[in-house]
């Protein structure tokens, strides 16, 4: 296996996008990642997309394809990654192989989702039915908020973590959001917003929920050989990558305080990268509900099981504090277009470690330029963690 | 946001129909009040959901156990905003119960007030059909 680094990185603004259709907004991200790394769409050898709802939240059973006609980029090798809300790390990892392998020089990673072409309930439907539909779904309607408050409920009882703590999160995702000009909701709540809105799945509410974006993010992966060709500036290369996963019924997880696939997936990413998570100079971790914050500063190794919420009340996950974590808003404020998230996650890491772009009170100090993307798809069924160093 | 022009995409309806011919007992066991779990004659493993083969030593071999109903609730939530097929319900409490014999169960929690219900209570699993007819289990209070 070969080095590989991201030479090119680009987003599509988040929000409710009923102005595009899928192609659309994904030519919207892939542009600027061309023009970004200094390449044309010809370049590019593979690719690898990320969408989740092809066919059931938007019209397309094929969005690759299309994805791939409408950037220039048909010819090349083509496949869509599904791993759920992970299907972009998928994308990212899949990419990765090509170029690690030797086959392709250049590979691409395009995430792109658009989720707002129908309505709420069907969309609660959809994703409740993101998990097993036979046996957790068909008879017992559990939405994705309540596969994640069965975790809150858990990991309250045997640590005493509060609902105020879980409200911490979503205030401080709020906040870097509001000086993250591609996110989807950029206004600053407080903990009364949070406690006050209306609950969703108890002891989940409204706030402690991300939204349902439509979004788009595109990365361009290349060899070291290519890194010098094009005599790219700041390369960040791909230091680690951890995958694993989690039983597809809910009753079969060992428990409900943090998930396996997050510890599993995050220790092999440190060994290959030879790094401990002290030496993170910033992550983004998925955040797709309050409590999943929390247990993934616990399962990710940035304390100790039990003490996720100690490390949010201490404001140790801020800018200033021992790890900046979700500093573009996370999937709670910035979005969640689920088969993007994954490719936005590297675009934000990029950025930071590049220290280029990204709006001044939301740049992590870099020490080590190191970075961390812990990337969750269903409730703990996929999991994939990268670890990026400038 | 003012509305963005659109065109409506062609309407399908989708209904599936699930083959459950491997795991009939379960879903007749239900009819006569019993909840059943599957047991791999090769390793002993218990399983539920049931299943008709086994991914611990992969033999095909099963028997049905009816299982004891004895619960303890180790988490749950209360589902207020429902998915469009949900709608008709009112908010409902699903929870994941352990049962003495060892295997998990994630089902509807039903006869508690909510402020009642504790990680922790013990509860009865009982199998259940419901007005609509559909065969299902819930977790209810110890009689
Ligand atoms: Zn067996």
């Amino acid at each position: 296996m070969r080095k590989v680094a991201v030479i090119g990185v680009g987003s599509s603004k988040f929000g409710v996008r009923n102005d595009v259709n899928v192609a659309e907004l994904a030519f919207e991200a892939f542009k600027p990642s061309v023009e970004d790394a200094g390449i044309s769409p010809k370049d590019i050898e593979f690719v690898a997309v990320g969408s989740t709802g092809a066919g059931a939240w938007y019209e397309e059973l094929l969005p690759a394809v299309v994805s791939a006609e409408y950037c220039g980029l048909t010819g090349a090798g083509l496949v869509r990654c599904e791993a759920a809300c992970a299907s972009g790390s998928a994308a990212f990892t899949t990419a990765y192989w090509a170029v690690a392998s030797g086959q392709a020089e250049i590979a691409l990673a395009l995430g792109v989702e658009k989720m707002r072409e129908i309505d709420t309930p069907t969309m609660m439907e959809w994703i409740g039915r993101a998990g097993y539909y036979l046996w957790e779904f068909h008879n017992f309607g559990v939405t994705f908020p309540a596969y994640y408050a069965l975790y809150a409920t858990a990991h309250m009882a045997k640590f005493g973590t509060t609902e105020e703590d879980l409200a911490l999160v979503a205030v401080k995702n709020h906040k870097y959001a509001s000086m993250n000009p591609i996110a989807h909701l950029q206004n600053r709540i407080t903990v009364d917003d949070v406690l006050s809105s209306m609950v969703i799945a108890a002891p989940l509410k409204l706030f402690d929920c991300c939204p349902v974006t439509d979004g788009a993010a595109s990365l361009i992966l290349a060899s070291e050989e290519k890194v010098k060709e094009l005599k790219i500036d700041t390369p960040v290369w791909v230091a680690g990558i951890g995958y694993a996963s989690g039983t597809a019924n809910l009753s079969k997880r060992l428990d409900y305080v943090g998930l396996e696939a997050t510890v599993s997936a995050s220790q092999m990413a440190y060994k290959m990268a030879k790094i401990s998570p002290d030496q993170l100079d910033v992550a983004v971790v998925h955040d797709c509900f309050t409590i999943a914050e929390i247990m993934a500063y616990e399962d990710l190794g940035f304390c100790k099981k039990g003490e996720g919420a100690k490390l949010i009340r201490e404001g140790q996950t801020e800018i200033g504090g021992k790890i900046p974590v979700n500093v573009d808003g996370g999937l709670k404020a910035k979005g969640h277009p689920i088969g993007a998230t994954g490719c936005s996650m590297i675009y934000e890491l990029t950025k930071q470690l590049r220290e280029e772009a990204v709006e001044k009170g939301r740049q992590a100090p870099m020490k080590n330029y190191i970075a961390l993307a812990h990337n969750v798809g269903g409730t703990g069924h996929y999991c994939y963690v990268t670890i990026l160093r400038r | 946001m003012a509305a963005m022009p659109s065109l409506k995409s062609r309407e399908i309806k989708i209904v599936q129909d699930i083959p459950i011919s491997k795991t009939l007992p379960f879903w007749e066991g239900l009819k006569q009040g019993k909840v059943l779990a599957t047991k791999c004659k090769k390793c002993g493993k218990l399983y539920f959901p049931p299943v008709a083969d086994c991914s611990q030593c992969l033999a095909s071999d099963m028997e049905w156990v009816e299982l004891s109903g004895e619960a303890t609730i180790e988490t749950f939530t209360h589902v207020v905003v429902r998915p469009t097929t949900f709608q008709h319900e009112k908010p409902y409490t699903v929870a994941i119960g352990r049962l003495k014999e060892g295997v998990r169960v994630l089902a509807w929690l039903t006869g508690f007030k909510l402020s009642e219900v504790k990680v922790g209570m013990k509860a009865k699993l009982v199998a259940k059909i419901t007005p609509e007819g559909n065969l299902t289990y819930e977790f209810t209070r110890l009689e």
